[in-house]
């Protein structure tokens, strides 16, 4: 995993409720066996006029000129501003994948959908909640604002606007410590494979019922 | 000791560890695995040169883009027609193979949705932990077991280590009080919950629900209403386990049998919430005051009765809201104030996790038997599923019923719920469907889907638009 220190670069606003996973990579792309490559496909089935397909040549393809990541302006945007539930629907870990490979580091949004947030975390890319006034103030500024920059800083948990104005925002110290360090849960996890041999062996004791092999 | 929830009973007693900063981790009993969102997890433990924990803890099954027609189906994995797909497939037999997996694979009878097959198989079990790659793995919790959809890292993560890391979700209970009335099913309490709470009412919960009306559904009707928990944001959803729980589960493949069943089925009479116990939020719904459902636009949550009609976006005070009325119309191609039984359907879907059990073919059948689907419908079909509900509806003559009224009868898969596979909405087409999703694009590019229980599908199928099935009944 990548590692998340301080990040910053253009901002690119979405400005939609309930962006689900579906409108983040639509599911043609989901038959790939790979994890990487998504980044084209981002947001498919806005941003082009036609319908991708897994193996489609992406570089002629039709543009939608009026969805926001075609705009000159937003070219080459690292942190992704989004409203209310965003990433809710399917568990699909090909949303943040996409995302990432495309260029964002981060995403600001007044709320996430639970697996879409955690699936974030486990590929480096740091979902920010912040208030809902605090982001309708960041869109308004965005819009106002070609070249809008945004700093953010993990380890201070610190937004900084372009004028020097800082934003603070909460985070999970564990979360924090895994993506400051590029940590990988695994590893980790697998410290603690004692305790998991004993919780097992107690386990299989106290209710056999649930270790019938599955064969 | 402190009363406690049904989910924090089954959390407690599978908890390993608990870091201070409230990341715990959870011991899983069953992993659930299908080809789409399992490659990248095998690549990553080949990568890594790690095995599975307990390989046979996991159990695979190829569902979301297999083909449906039989003329495909027969030729097995050669006959998927689709050579991204075909791949797909391939991958998740060599990895079973590879990783010593037990799997259904696609030509095998029992072989289907896995949300269908695992209880079906008794490979779901109450007061388990189960997860799986699939946001839909809430629908388990209606055998209360604690079900959690997960990303593919954490399938590689419980591949590994068969642990879950999580941090605790709030309690939430859904109280449906009384009974329902005649042609008012699991789905229209579910979608009603989702009407009321909003796809993200549940969010950073655990759903308990509860009530007369759950109470009386049957483990059929329980995992309709799971199933979509995760529409209402909620990661699980749950019911306590009761006599209809038992029954269900009784003498299915991996239930545990004799001796072992008897000391299982005492253990699992306890897993219900404490009277006492205290949630974090309670919602409250009269039975009685659902009426039939039906979405309009392009959330779960944009659902009215069948007698309502689509919102004016002219009458939101609320400008965001107003802005994403407009946009769901927009996509719908609705214009706001048109009565409900006025949307005229291009194609009728009935399957998927939601409803593609055996009682929600029965519903659909019972509709249609006798009478034939409207010209103005391009395409109905029914897709089972499992091989083993499209073996029960055979034998109960349903496919027969389902082909004379001119519903097409398919072989077992995920289908049309997202069309990964042929099976594809066109664009601009009004879809009636059982399933779970209405997102834009979601059964198939530009498609049109109006999320509704099975028996309204087939009414539908039958008029072209939308019916209130209590009125034809
Ligand atoms: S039927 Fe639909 S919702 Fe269910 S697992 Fe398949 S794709 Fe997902």
């Amino acid at each position: 995993m990548n590692k998340f220190i301080i990040e910053k670069g253009l901002v690119l606003p979405l400005d939609r409720a309930n962006v689900d996973t579906d409108f983040i990579i639509p599911k043609q792309f989901l038959k790939s066996i790979k994890r990487t490559g998504f980044g084209v496909n981002l947001f498919d089935e806005h941003r082009y006029l036609d319908k991708g397909e897994p193996d489609s040549d992406n570089s002629n393809r039709p543009l939608n000129p009026d969805f926001v990541l075609n705009q000159p302006r937003y070219q080459g945007a690292r942190i992704l501003l989004a409203q209310d539930n965003f990433g809710c629907g399917s568990s699909r870990e090909h949303a943040p994948w996409a995302l990432e490979d495309y260029g964002f580091r981060a995403i600001i949004a007044p709320s996430f959908a639970d697996i879409f947030f955690n699936n974030c975390l486990k590929n480096g890319l740091l979902p920010i909640v912040l208030p809902k006034p605090i982001i309708s103030g960041l869109f308004a500024e965005v819009e106002a604002n070609a070249g809008y920059q945004l700093e953010v800083d993990l380890d201070l948990q610190l937004i900084t606007k372009p004028g020097g104005e800082t934003i603070s925002f909460e985070v999970d110290e564990f979360r924090k410590h895994c993506l400051l360090n590029g940590l990988d849960d695994i590893g980790l996890t697998l410290e603690d494979a004692d305790a998991i041999s004993q919780f097992e062996a107690a386990w299989r004791n106290q209710a056999p019922w649930y270790f019938t092999a599955m064969k | 000791m402190s009363s406690k929830t049904l989910y924090d009973k089954i959390w407690d007693a599978h908890l390993v560890k608990q870091r201070a900063d409230g990341t715990a981790l959870i011991y899983i009993d069953r992993h659930l695995i299908h080809e789409v969102t399992s490659p990248q997890a095998f690549e990553g433990l080949r990568l890594a040169g790690r095995k599975p924990w307990r390989a046979e803890a996991n159990f695979a099954t190829p569902d979301h883009n297999i083909p449906t027609t039989r003329e495909e189906r027969s030729q097995g994995l050669e006959g998927i027609k689709d050579p991204v797909s075909k791949i797909q497939v391939a991958t998740l037999d060599d990895n079973c193979r590879e990783f010593g997996i037990f799997e259904l694979k696609m030509t095998d009878e029992r072989q289907g949705i896995v949300h269908v097959v695992g209880p079906e198989q008794g490979a779901t079990l109450p007061g388990m932990t189960i997860v799986c790659g699939d946001s839909h793995t809430s629908t388990h919790g209606a055998l209360g077991a604690l079900a959690h959809g997960i990303g593919t890292s954490e399938v590689e993560h419980v591949l590994a280590t068969q642990c879950l890391m999580q941090k605790k979700a709030k309690n939430m209970r859904v109280q449906v009080n009384g009974q329902l009335s005649p042609g008012v099913t699991a789905k229209d309490i579910v979608l009603a919950i989702i009407g009321k709470i909003g796809t993200a009412g549940g969010t950073g919960y655990t759903i308990e629900f509860a009530g007369e009306a759950i109470r009386s559904l049957s483990v059929e009707g329980r995992m309709t209403v799971c199933n979509m928990a995760i529409e209402a944001g909620a990661r699980a959803g749950l019911i306590a386990v009761d006599e209809t729980t038992l029954a269900y589960l009784k003498g299915r493949p991996f239930a545990p049998k004799g001796d072992l069943w008897e000391q299982a089925a005492e253990s699992w009479r306890e897993l219900t919430s404490d009277e006492t116990a205290v949630f974090d939020s309670v919602v409250t719904l009269e039975a009685g005051e659902i009426e039939p459902q039906v979405t309009w636009g392009t959330s779960p949550e944009m659902v009215v009765a069948v007698g309502g009609r689509v919102p004016d976006p002219e009458q939101e005070p609320d400008m965001a809201r107003r802005s994403s009325i407009q946009q769901a119309l927009d996509y719908m191609g609705l214009v706001g104030g048109t009565a409900i039984k006025d949307i005229k359907l291009d194609c009728v879907f009935i399957g998927s996790c939601t409803n593609s059990r055996i009682e929600d073919l029965r519903a659909a059948a019972a509709v249609v038997k006798g009478k034939h689907v409207a010209e103005s419908v391009e395409l109905a079909m029914v897709v089972p599923g499992s091989g083993l509900v499209k073996k029960q509806a055979e034998e109960e003559g349903l496919d027969k019923i389902f082909i004379a009224a001119g519903l097409e009868w398919r072989e077992p898969g995920c289908s049309m719920c997202l069309a990964m596979n042929a099976d594809q909405l066109g664009a601009g087409k009004h879809c009636a469907s059982t399933s779970n999703r209405n997102f834009e694009g979601r059964q198939g590019f530009g498609g049109r889907t109006h999320l509704v229980s099975p028996a309204m599908a087939a009414a539908a199928a039958i008029h072209g638009h939308f019916v209130d099935i209590r009125e034809i009944s």
